[in-house]
């Protein structure tokens, strides 16, 4: 026997992945077994340190990992299967990528000698993962594991966050190597991410927010994703300066909804005050965000008399949509700390009043009316609704794609951070439940509501399953229109009320359903039932489908038609159908 | 009537393309260069031409020569993209720094009797080709020099009796005593 058996060090691969989960402080994981990750699962079964929650889809696993990531700020981790299994992580990865999640993703693989002889559940994960992560790894040499594992944490939570894959053949799996815990040599020495901010920049921004006569701030997913700090310095760079602010989806809750300065979140379906403030500013200050085109609408309309300050951690962010003036490369809160200090120290306050005025006006507009009904639930009075009665609860929201999200966006206030789960970038369908399952597992004793649309809902159904084994009481709040809303909507809006393939006709009963599952259905038609329906559905602690029947055919305003400019919004009040047919024409092309 | 053709349509700029040569300094590790090339797919940029080597087994590093066009705000977004790839440790805009040497090698076959054989051959020699393989109905040259030198020579050789080319692709490297 060689000295090496006595060793602690010397592990399987497989013992090694546990090892490195346990070094990088993860207590949960989602996934799904499979041939070639048996391994690890068999590692997995012989201790108790990392928590294994058993999804019903892999799909569903990255996107609880998702939602474990966003809601703790820590990274999300999922372990799936070779051949299907990975693909099935395809679409959680990308919609990680676009909204810059930090996800590690292990996945097993067929073993070496078999890799590129078209073996059984064998893909070319590394090659199909590539465009769709932050990096990849094959890992050929247990030798070599524990270093990569060490650093698809390192890349997934350092920098612009991100998804990372490391893909892991059963015969590594199995082979006894060294193991050694994280360093700092484990780390490409390629990879170093800028987090200071250029000083002189940082003069020029805090000259220009000085000098500002109609200024705006706009806050991204950035400023969430840098963490506590960054959200706390932002609020007082709002008290210092006194600036109205606005955020896009990925952003909110960094500024809070009830804070004064606060006018709603911008862009496509944000308020007529947001998105007249950033078209007529003279000084945009855009933090964590990356004028994605939800956003800015027709470019070459965009804000167009405003000098533009860009902060942001990726250079490939800077003048990709719109050209600033001022780009300021690094973290949100490092950064947000300097120009505190600077403006502070050579800067008051500038007089505003008459912006604030003109903002007030725009505010008068009430962009976001609807007419409520005695008959029929309003989807915006039950999102309404469900803010009043969860108010002061210890709740997070996920949210699946499309009108429902959007109505919660506008409709639900968030306080602080984290509280937000919605996929944006990428706009996954059937995002929702498994990132509430992500959520609840994270937060085993807060409120977690996922507002459904019952077409989305339907993507990631199986997920209940998952909520009932691990007795996870999620609130599935489903907005029921019995159509695929934004998809009619645009229809109507757009392709002369031919409502193709948008109306679901055979949905399920929601409520057997449930029950089916082992959770509790509720259903409602009536507003005044509703009130009474949402509080038994939180005070239930078990996974709950909620049936929320809502008008049919109500639409999502206001709407920037796409291709138009921030004040050519369509309000609710003037959507007629004279007025909507002239605000689209010719927008078919769009997205 | 004016209306971009997609919301993800790039404001209408009438910027004109430009060349540029970048030298991209990269960790030679499995699916560097898909991940390089998959870039330039995937978000629709060009190549004109790419060439990669290792320059330095030691530290396993490898060199990636790229020449593409683009308008200036494309030519940067492609330089920030390439700089946010994990094994990437540095992009040189080689045409930005205005100091640099661009030198192709290709090899160009010739058949040909009589009056053309001795054409091309007077031909070659003006351009400083060689010789490296003949029969006594072909030749293949190897040439040296810039893209339109290369371009240039190929021309003439077509009505002479060109039967195939191979080119390298262009290696680019900054003048002076500094490194990249």
């Amino acid at each position: 026997m060689s000295d090496k058996s006595h060793d602690p060090n010397q592990m399987t691969g497989a013992a090694m992945i546990v090892r490195a989960l346990i070094d990088h402080g993860v207590t949960d994981i989602f996934g799904y077994p499979g041939g070639a990750v048996l391994p690890i699962y068999d590692e997995i079964f012989q201790q108790s340190e990392v928590q294994h929650i058993l999804v019903r889809h892999e799909q569903g696993a990255g996107h609880a990992a998702e939602g474990y990531a966003r809601s703790t700020g820590k990274p999300g981790v999922a372990l799936v299967t070779s051949g299907p299994g990975a693909t099935n992580m395809v679409t959680p990865l990308t919609d990680a990528l676009m909204d810059s999640i930090p996800l590690v993703c292990i996945s097993g693989q067929v073993p070496t000698h078999l890799i590129g002889n078209d073996a059984f559940q064998e893909c070319d994960t590394v090659g199909i993962t590539r465009p769709c992560t932050k990096h990849n790894w094959l890992v050929r040499d247990v030798n070599d594991l524990a270093k990569v594992l060490h650093e698809a944490f390192y890349v997934a939570t350092t920098g612009r966050p991100g998804p990372v894959l490391v893909d892991v053949p059963k015969d590594v799996q199995f082979a006894t190597g060294t193991y050694h815990p994280p360093r700092k040599s484990d780390v490409h020495r390629s990879y170093a991410p800028r987090v200071k901010g250029d000083a002189a920049q940082i003069r020029k921004a805090v000259a220009l927010l000085a000098g500002a006569k109609r200024p705006v701030i706009y806050s991204g997913g950035g400023v969430i994703n840098s963490g506590p700090e960054a959200t706390k310095l932002l609020r007082e760079l709002v008290e210092v300066t006194g600036f109205p602010i606005t955020s896009t989806l990925m952003g909110l809750g960094a500024y809070p909804a009830s804070g004064k300065n606060w006018l709603g979140m911008l862009g496509m379906h944000g308020t007529y005050e947001a998105n007249m403030t950033m078209h007529d500013c003279d000084v945009m200050l855009c933090v964590g965000a990356r004028f994605d085109d939800r956003i800015t609408g027709r470019v070459d309309a965009f804000s167009p008399n405003s000098k533009k300050i860009h902060i942001d951690i990726d250079p490939s962010s800077i003048n990709k949509n719109i050209r600033v003036d001022v780009p300021i490369i690094g973290d949100c809160a490092n950064i947000l700390g300097d120009i505190l200090q600077v403006f502070k120290a050579e800067a008051k306050k500038p007089d505003i009043k008459t912006w604030w005025q003109q903002i007030a006006q725009w505010r008068a507009r009430n962009s976001l009316y609807y007419k409520k009904s005695n008959d029929v639930i309003l989807p915006q009075h039950a999102i309404q609704s469900l803010f009043e009665a969860t108010r002061g609860k210890d709740t997070y929201i996920t949210t699946e794609v499309g009108q429902h999200q959007m109505w919660a966006a506008q409709f639900f206030g968030f306080e602080e951070p984290h509280r937000w789960m919605t996929s944006g970038g990428l706009g996954t369908m059937g995002y929702g439940l498994p990132a509430a399952v992500g959520v609840q597992v994270a937060h085993p004793d807060s409120l977690v509501i996922d507002i459904a649309g019952d077409a989305s809902v339907q993507m990631t159904m199986q997920e209940m399953s998952t909520a009932v084994q691990y007795e996870l009481p999620i609130k599935i709040f489903i907005l029921n229109n019995q159509y695929m809303g934004m998809v009619r909507q645009w229809q109507q809006l757009l392709h002369g009320n031919r409502l193709s393939h948008s109306y679901s006709e055979a949905l399920p009963d929601f409520v057997k359903l449930a029950e089916a599952y082992g959770g509790v259905g509720i259903q409602v038609h009536k507003p005044s039932d509703l009130d009474g329906a949402i509080q038994e559905m939180i005070s239930v602690k078990r996974p709950v489908l909620f049936d929320c029947r809502v008008a049919a055919l109500e639409n999502c305003f206001p709407m920037i038609p796409s291709g138009k400019a921030h004040n050519e919004m369509l309000l609710p009040e003037q959507a007629n159908d004279e007025a909507t047919a002239k605000a689209f024409a010719g927008g078919k092309a769009l997205v | 009537m004016n209306q971009p053709a997609s919301a993800y349509f790039i404001e209408e700029r009438h910027d004109p393309n430009e060349t540029h040569t970048l030298a991209v300094l990269v960790q030679n590790e499995p699916g560097v260069l898909a991940r390089v090339i998959g870039l330039f797919s995937g978000r629709g940029y060009n190549i004109e031409s790419l060439t990669v080597s290792e320059t330095e087994a030691q530290k396993h590093l490898s060199r990636i020569t790229i020449v593409t066009t683009g308008t200036p705000m494309v030519i940067a977004q492609i330089k920030h993209q390439l700089d946010r790839m994990i094994p990437v440790y540095q992009v040189v805009d080689m045409t930005e720094t205005r100091r640099s040497i661009e030198r192709e090698l290709a090899m160009v076959k010739v058949r040909g009797q009589g009056e053309h054989r001795v054409e091309s051959l007077r031909l070659a020699d003006a351009f400083r080709a060689r010789v490296i393989d003949a029969t006594t109905e072909s030749f293949v040259f190897e040439i040296t020099g810039n893209t339109d030198k290369i371009n240039q020579f190929i021309d003439l050789m077509r009505p002479l009796g060109l039967v195939e080319v191979s080119r390298t692709g262009v290696a680019a490297i900054g003048r002076g005593p500094e490194g990249m």
